[in-house]
């Protein structure tokens, strides 16, 4: 299939203007408890998405903070069509239901207590029917590949991921950042032995500072108040020195290959919190665990991931498509399920880098019209919720 | 001999290479490509050494800093002659 160079996409284009690549009725569980009813719900109506989680009680101050951007933000999405939550009260509920419905979007409240889970489930039902058959009439119109939102992250990361996937996605950002689109990447302790590069990749000497506090309290308040070993095994993870990498600074140099040679953050976004400055690379201040990590970004109101993978991390997402690129010929060979994009040419020295860029630009602009990825087709639906501390 | 290269280094700076190749034996005489200017070279494997490990480009000393995107990626832990396997049994984080 020849490179599209028109660089245009069949999207949905969402009340708030914003565009959206895939058409999710979303049944949202403000916390553990609301997770039966929700499942419940998406068993009943064909079509919606249910995304259960561990959090949502008794969390306070900046967790609970970060609780309601990341269900606001999901539900926000330009991915989602509509979205239904429900919680065990009507507080949150409704907080979380009047954040989303900012947007224009559809968005219903429904809550548990004096009502039991059965009723609910009916409630719930009756009008995630009314949504999904209401979205399944929406039509894709066509948007222009400046409207796309693209985050990445890489994971079970090795030497091929530096060598080739990382500067793959590196490639795309440097050819898409100037044509308007919004990107971010994140994962704050990786960049670990990369932090003087990363810090001087910031637009500007100020934004590079706010840059080195955020990396440095990690290592600080975190690492170094919580370590009880040398975070061997953990970062690098054992897969990493499975796939070759020995020590953080190497894999935090390949990791940093993916905002390639161009392009400047231009500015620190909080964890899930929507970028505030205009088109632009962004950095997030994220763990550097894939599930989490994508849920932050997918909160923030990105709509297609970029997920460079070297020993084969098989990490998908409920609302938003992952697209895993690897360069590793041994992965393609027993994991090839998995592989969106195979550019394992780079170690070969058959395929450019340059090259590498094009076919994942291909692969996006197919991905944004609609082709699942494999992490779809697959089923995977990792929803991950970040939390800060213990809930009280 | 094939065009497929078996190591490739990132960085004249780097002191340290990966194999790109599945099955590499102690033994091979490798076709090493530089890719920051696509500069080639050969260096002959001295261990078995699995897919995407590294390999020391020169004989290091224990204490010496591995360099690799010509950037410091740690210190080696015991001497290690050219050619032979690089990986956590002989170089060690600075940071943790």
């Amino acid at each position: 299939m020849p490179i599209n160079t028109n660089r245009k996409f069949m999207g949905y284009r969402r009340e708030n203007g914003r565009v959206g690549v895939r058409n999710n009725v979303v049944i949202l569980p403000v916390d553990d408890i609301s997770n039966a009813a929700c499942e419940a719900v998406a068993n009943n109506i064909k079509g919606t998405l249910a995304l259960p989680h561990a959090y949502g009680r008794l969390q306070f101050g900046p967790d609970l903070d970060l609780h309601f951007r990341t269900m606001i933000g999901t539900g926000s999405n330009p991915n989602v069509a509509a979205c239904i939550v429900v919680g065990i009260e009507p507080g949150w509920t409704q907080k979380i239901a009047d954040g989303i419905a900012e947007t224009g979007k559809p968005v219903a409240a429904f809550s548990i207590e004096q009502n039991g889970d059965l009723k609910t489930i009916m409630n719930v039902s009756r009008k995630a029917k009314d949504f999904v058959q209401w979205a399944s009439e929406l039509q894709r119109t066509e948007c222009d590949v400046s409207e796309l939102w693209i985050s990445t992250k890489c994971g079970e990361s090795d030497t091929t991921t530096g060598l080739g996937s990382c500067p793959t996605v590196g490639n795309m950002y440097d050819k898409l950042i100037p044509e308007g689109i919004y990107g971010v990447f994140g994962e704050t302790s990786e960049i670990t032995g990369a932090e003087h590069i990363c810090k001087e990749r910031a637009v500007d000497a100020e934004t590079g500072e706010r840059w080195y506090k955020m990396w440095k309290a990690y290592q600080d308040d975190v690492i170094f108040a919580h370590a009880t070993n040398d975070l061997s095994e953990s970062q690098p993870t054992k897969g990493n020195i499975e796939g070759g990498l020995s020590t953080i600074e190497e894999k935090a140099l390949g990791n940093l290959e993916k905002i390639g040679r161009e392009c400047k953050f231009i500015d620190i976004l909080e964890p899930a919190e929507a970028p505030q400055k205009g088109k632009g690379l962004y950095f997030m201040d994220t763990s550097s665990a894939a599930a989490e990590c994508v849920t932050l970004m997918a909160a923030a109101g990105y709509v297609i991931h970029t997920f460079p993978t070297g020993q084969g991390n098989v990490i998908g997402n409920p609302i938003v498509p992952v697209i895993k690129i690897t360069a590793n010929p041994r992965t393609v060979r027993t994991m090839s399920e998995h592989v969106d994009v195979d550019v394992s040419g780079i170690l070969r020295r058959d395929m450019t880098i340059d090259q590498a860029g094009d076919a994942l630009i291909e692969n996006i602009m197919r991905t944004a019209n609609g082709r699942m990825t494999a992490a779809e087709a697959l089923g995977h639906r990792e929803f991950v919720m970040t939390k800060l501390y213990r809930s009280a | 001999m094939s065009s497929i290269p078996q190591l490739l280094v990132h960085d004249h700076k780097d002191n340290v290479g990966v194999v790109v190749v599945e099955d590499l034996k102690a033994g091979t005489d490798m076709l090493c490509v530089v890719t920051h200017d696509n500069s080639s070279f050969r260096l002959t494997a001295k261990d078995d050494v699995p897919i995407g490990h590294k390999i020391a480009l020169s004989d290091v000393s224990s204490g010496d800093t591995a360099v690799k995107y010509g950037e410091d990626i740690g210190r080696f832990k015991a001497d290690v002659t050219k050619g032979s396997h690089v990986h956590v049994h002989n170089l060690k984080t600075n940071r943790w």
